[in-house]
């Protein structure tokens, strides 16, 4: 690594990506370091999907430089591009679970495409990482058309875990999920990122699950990242948008301070 | 960056002792589990150090937990110690995973199976057959509210529906009705000609393009190229909610969505097949001229004779029934399919291969009845 912070495994730097006469990401640079959990902020249309599809490859960038464990995607050969996909899992926002495979295909996917393995280790495998993840061991039956949101999440969870990958990019994992479960799934981040040592870049709009699961919050605006560091930090900039996220009205209401007269 | 895994085993004082080191993890899958298969199994107490182990993942934790329960299932006593602190939620993790019985689905008998499976096919026939009767029921009374209560929206629905189905399918209806007319003409003035009755292949093209290959060549192509096209677009809104939506506003799906597509197509058809069968005499004709000598006048002077406005009619009556048909059962199809990609897929070519059955058992029919009629 030329730049940026020694343990980092994930470093972007200027840059630009956008669509047409768009510009979405405008020389943006962020660090990942391996085995935190990082949550990426900002508005609806800040490009928080789009630096997340970036960084994976699949929204093709116009400038700068994305390196995942070292590695340029497009400096690298195919093949040590390939290694990199094989250490990361992916959990996209509404699930893109295969429809017509059941939840324990799904989850052994992955471990098809890259290992042999007999099909009954490959089995206990997937039962393991569905417990881990909350699922009980006969949801694995099921089609993707019969699970509820949360148990969609869930099992994309299950699949992006399904190699235990080293860093785990989840998009609005607790987006459409009611607050109960919301808070479930932040809990299981954390414990996972725990148990396995896994770095987690994550793009959220909850500020719970920002405020339980993430060491660090990157706020994303103007298509550049204007403040980075833990809660206090985001509590304490003067950023109109990053003041207006963190301590306007809904965010108060999620943090309930003790307002006289009301209710 | 992996080292290979490996086992020291030492006995003394009565255990077994398996002491790990390397990598236990994913990239390790083959060595991990050869070393796991070729652990010494028998019944008395073992121990398993971890404190050599220099990576490890849920592939691993899991194996050590199948060994350590294939130890106690044996009779034995199994230990992990000195697990590093790092590893130790994860290894409780897994402790807990795979523990509860999954019931499997019970087992069946073959032939009981078999009984089975054609009761279950015969009731699914049985519910399509009251789906298909339902929504032509229900497309009636919507067609009745939308005669009552004329409205513009349904209309240019209607008009862009007959655009796609009709306009644009012309092309592909003229290409291959002229080819098969003139295959019909080539083949007829072949063989005739051993009889020395060539002539009669303006009979054989006439009546034969008129009465049943023009009507029934257009309804096939509309059904693989229209009715399909109906199933996906209607499944696809159903696998989004749309229907739903439409339903929530107080909206009639069968009235916005099926009974335009149904009219379009009721519409295009007939057009479709007279422009088709126009176009199968004309590839007649022009065969009968290059290939058989026959000129064009007295082509259409003896096709004068041949046919009757009885054969025309036969054809054209048949044309909109087929039509409705199709667009019925493309619909239907649709509006049954499920959350998945498959079901799409699955419920587009079922929509295709029924639309084409029945538009053919419909020309089976019909010809029972005109034959009964003596038209």
């Amino acid at each position: 690594m030329t730049q940026g912070s020694v343990n980092a495994v994930i470093s972007v730097r200027d840059l630009v990506a956008g669509f047409g006469d768009q510009v979405v990401l405008d020389h943006l640079s962020l660090d990942v370091c391996g085995g935190e959990i990082l949550g990426v902020v900002g508005g609806s249309g800040a490009g928080k999907s789009v630096l997340l599809r970036t960084i994976i490859g699949l929204v093709k960038k116009r400038a700068g430089e994305v390196r995942v464990f070292g590695v340029a995607a497009d400096q690298a050969s195919e093949a040590q591009w390939r290694a990199v996909e094989r250490r990361w899992g992916i959990l996209f926002q509404q699930g893109a679970l295969f429809s017509s495979l059941s939840v324990r295909e799904n989850v052994q996917f992955p471990m098809r495409q890259f290992l042999r393995l007999p099909e009954d280790l490959m089995n206990d495998l997937a039962v393991v990482k569905l417990e881990m993840v909350g699922l009980r061991p006969q949801d694995a039956a099921k089609y993707p058309a019969e699970l509820s949101g949360g148990m969609t999440k869930r099992v994309a969870l299950a699949r992006a875990l399904a190699l235990d990958p080293e860093i785990v990019f989840l998009d609005e994992p607790t987006s459409g999920l009611d607050p109960i479960v919301a808070g479930e799934i932040d809990i299981l981040i954390r414990t996972l990122q725990r148990t396995l040592g896994i770095t987690v870049f994550m793009v959220t709009h909850d500020l719970d699950s920002l405020a339980t699961a993430c060491d660090r919050i990157a706020a994303l605006a103007d298509g550049k990242i204007v403040v980075e560091g833990p809660m206090a930090t985001m509590l304490a900039s003067d950023h109109p948008w990053v003041k207006e996220y963190f301590r306007g009205r809904r965010a108060r209401l999620s943090v309930p301070e003790p307002t006289p007269g009301r209710r | 960056m992996t080292t290979e895994p490996t086992f020291l085993t030492t006995t003394g004082a009565g255990a077994l002792r398996l002491s790990a080191t390397g990598s236990w993890t994913i990239d390790q899958a083959d060595a991990l589990r050869a070393l796991i298969a070729a652990a010494p199994v028998n019944g008395g107490r073992a121990q398993l150090d971890m404190a050599g182990i220099e990576g490890l993942d849920t592939f691993g934790a899991w194996l050590i937990e199948r060994l350590l329960r294939r130890w106690r299932e044996a009779g034995g006593e199994a230990d992990l110690i000195s697990v590093p602190e790092r590893y130790r939620g994860l290894i409780d993790q897994v402790r807990a995973a795979n523990r509860r019985e999954v019931s499997k689905p019970p087992r069946r008998w073959g032939p009981i199976a078999k009984v089975e499976d054609i009761g279950r096919a015969t009731e699914g026939f049985v519910a399509e057959l009251g789906d298909l009767v339902g929504l032509i029921g229900l497309v009636t009374v919507a067609a009745g509210r939308a005669i009552l209560r004329p409205r513009v929206q349904r209309l240019t629905s209607i008009v862009q529906h007959l655009d796609r189905v009709g306009w644009q399918a012309i092309g592909i209806i003229f290409l291959i009705t002229f080819l098969i007319g003139a295959i019909i003409a080539q083949q007829g003035i072949y063989n005739f000609r051993r009889f020395g009755a060539e002539d009669y292949v303006v009979n054989l093209v006439g009546i034969l393009v008129l009465r049943e290959i023009g009507v029934l060549l257009v309804a096939i192509m509309i059904a693989g190229r229209s009715g399909s096209s109906y199933t996906a677009e209607l499944g696809s809104m159903k696998m989004r909610e749309e229907i739903d939506a439409l339903r929530t506003m107080g909206v009639d799906p069968t009235e916005v969505l099926i009974l335009p597509r149904v009219v379009a197509l009721v519409i295009a058809l007939p057009i479709l097949a007279f422009l088709g069968s126009m176009t199968a005499l004309l590839g007649g004709g022009l065969v009968s001229w290059l290939y058989g000598g026959m000129s064009p006048v007295i082509f259409v002077n003896r096709l004068r004779e041949a046919v009757s406005v009885d054969d025309f009619l036969v054809g054209m009556i048949k044309a909109p029934v087929m039509a409705f048909m199709i667009g019925i059962v493309a619909c239907a199809e649709g509006m049954r399919v499920k959350g998945s990609a498959e079901s799409l897929g699955l419920q587009t070519t079922a929509s295709v291969v029924k639309s084409i059955f029945l538009v053919i058992v419909l020309d089976g029919l019909f010809a029972m009845f005109f034959a009964a009629i003596r038209m």
